[in-house]
């Protein structure tokens, strides 16, 4: 199951977590990535902490936690090559992976057909 | 900026290349086409690049008397710069000074034979042009063109444009001729704002799209956008007006020394004689209290403009970065800014706070890459 939020990131329910990542819209529009900084595993968020900071070769911008819950894992590879993010956003340029605190959030977020319509 | 946003004599073709288009100093401009900002970076380095900069102020100065020492020494009075001596063909970097000793505007003056042919920049046209009208009025006419500029950037330049006309090859470094390009009479000079050798090229308003068509039908040449252009003369170390100098910067703190030549210094035959003269001149021979210099960020973290430079985890900030971000070429972030002129020595190291944390960074010297320029 595929969900999306108003800040451009995809939500993708994998077992017990959800991998994040941001769309390729959103990659589209905020160019080339240069520099990518992730939270550390094990960390709690709250929906709308700025979680991640990333730049482009344009600006610098902040991935907010899109719903409440608790940070397992993130993608070391785009540290290393932010590209990975522009080339892949969907697949290999992902975010971090998150337990929710209340999994029913998901359901408030728009699906596949609701996103397109929203950025059209 | 402006309501009604103004369009250069290329912009409708910036759209139909599938440009994303914003405004810049008022103008309908291409901050990037679909190659992406990165890959145009790169591909100029490696090829060539096109780019529009018709936003840019074109001026032609024309002595009353014919006579193009008489343009050359009233132009003179508003640069610190040598004009008089500026041979026929032959193009320079200046700048206007204030009586402080700040920059209101740098810019690129030709000698044209029978005028002075002048570029400024977008954001400051209006006011250079009153500027050199209250200054020149007297003896000259000062007459801004509606003319098109592109630049032709990238080592492959040369050999594209010579498949214009020849005679483009065999032209060095800030050399300006006038070229015919199959009935469209262009002025092209020998220079960019890139670190790149290349040309600028001014066109009639009409006939650009032909000529810039021409160009970009090689298959070495891309359209480049304003974010690539910006990221290029970061790396080359080329100042950006309104950022890396202003009206509280002078050239010797800019670290723009090298195009006051000695005929204007303290000693020369025509010392003096430009807004700030005092400051300036004196700052040439007894230093100034700050530098710009190049910086190098630890990491990978770019480091943009107004971020702060400590000496110190304690303390107060010691400079400012005026422009930064990533360097395509050189594979890193890379910055300019201001530092005490103790502090402005290759090697120093230095603080600059991110989002709360103090990281390192070390100035460096300029240009980031090796320049291309072909000085022959």
């Amino acid at each position: 199951m595929l969900k999306f939020t108003e800040e451009h990131e995809w939500l993708r329910q994998d077992g017990d977590e959800v991998i994040v990542g941001i769309t390729e819209h959103a990659a589209e529009q905020l160019g080339d990535l240069v520099f990518v900084e992730l939270p550390e595993e094990g960390v709690t968020v709250a929906k709308g902490d700025e979680i991640v900071t990333i730049e482009s070769v344009k600006a610098a911008s902040d991935i907010l936690a899109p719903l409440d819950g608790t940070i397992t894992e993130v993608n070391t590879a785009i540290v290393e090559t932010p590209g990975l993010v522009n080339e892949d956003p969907m697949e290999a340029g992902w975010f971090f992976k998150m337990t929710l605190a209340n999994p029913a959030d998901l359901d408030e977020l728009m699906d596949e057909t609701a996103y397109a319509e929203f950025i059209a | 900026m402006t309501e009604d946003i103004l369009q250069t004599p290329l912009s409708a073709m910036h759209r139909s290349k599938g440009a994303r288009m914003v405004a810049f100093a008022g103008y309908d401009m291409p901050l990037n086409f679909p190659l992406g900002i990165l890959k145009e970076h790169l591909h100029t380095r490696e090829a060539a690049g096109l780019f529009d900069v018709s936003h840019m102020g074109q001026v032609e100065i024309r002595p009353k008397s014919g006579n193009l020492e008489d343009a050359a020494r009233a132009f003179e009075a508003l640069v610190p710069v040598d004009v008089v001596g500026l041979a026929e063909g032959r193009q320079r970097y200046a700048f206007f000074t204030n009586d402080a000793g700040g920059i209101l505007d740098d810019l690129m003056v030709a000698n044209r034979g029978d005028h002075l042919f002048v570029v400024v920049n977008a954001a400051c046209k209006a006011a250079d042009l009153a500027l050199m009208r209250e200054a020149l009025g007297e003896s000259c006419t000062v007459e801004p063109l509606e003319r098109a500029l592109v630049a032709l950037q990238g080592p492959r330049s040369e050999a594209v444009l010579a498949d214009l006309h020849p005679d483009v090859a065999l032209m060095r470094f800030m050399e300006v001729r006038e070229i015919d390009f199959h009935g469209i009479p262009g002025v092209v000079s020998r220079s960019g704002y890139t670190g790149e050798d290349g040309y600028e090229i001014s066109l009639p308003a009409g006939s650009a799209v032909d000529v810039v068509e021409r160009i970009l039908g090689h298959e070495e040449v891309e359209p480049i956008g304003l974010g690539a252009r910006d990221s290029l003369r970061l790396e080359a170390g080329l100042c950006l007006y309104g950022h890396d100098i202003d009206e509280t910067t002078t050239p010797v703190e800019a670290a723009l020394g090298w195009a006051i030549q000695d005929v204007r210094r303290n000693g020369g035959r025509r010392a003096g004689g430009f807004p700030g003269a005092g400051v300036i001149l004196s700052q040439l021979s007894g230093g100034a209290p700050r530098r710009r210099v190049g910086l190098l960020p630890e990491g990978r973290a770019p480091m943009r403009e107004g971020t702060e430079l400590f000496a110190a985890e304690a303390g107060e900030p010691v400079g400012r970065i005026t422009s930064g971000g990533f360097g395509p070429s050189v594979g890193a972030p890379v910055a300019m800014g201001y530092v005490p002129s103790e502090l402005a020595a290759p090697g120093t190291q230095l603080l600059a706070k991110l989002r709360g944390k103090m990281l390192p960074v070390t100035v460096a010297k300029l240009p980031f890459i090796e320049p291309g320029y072909k000085r022959g």
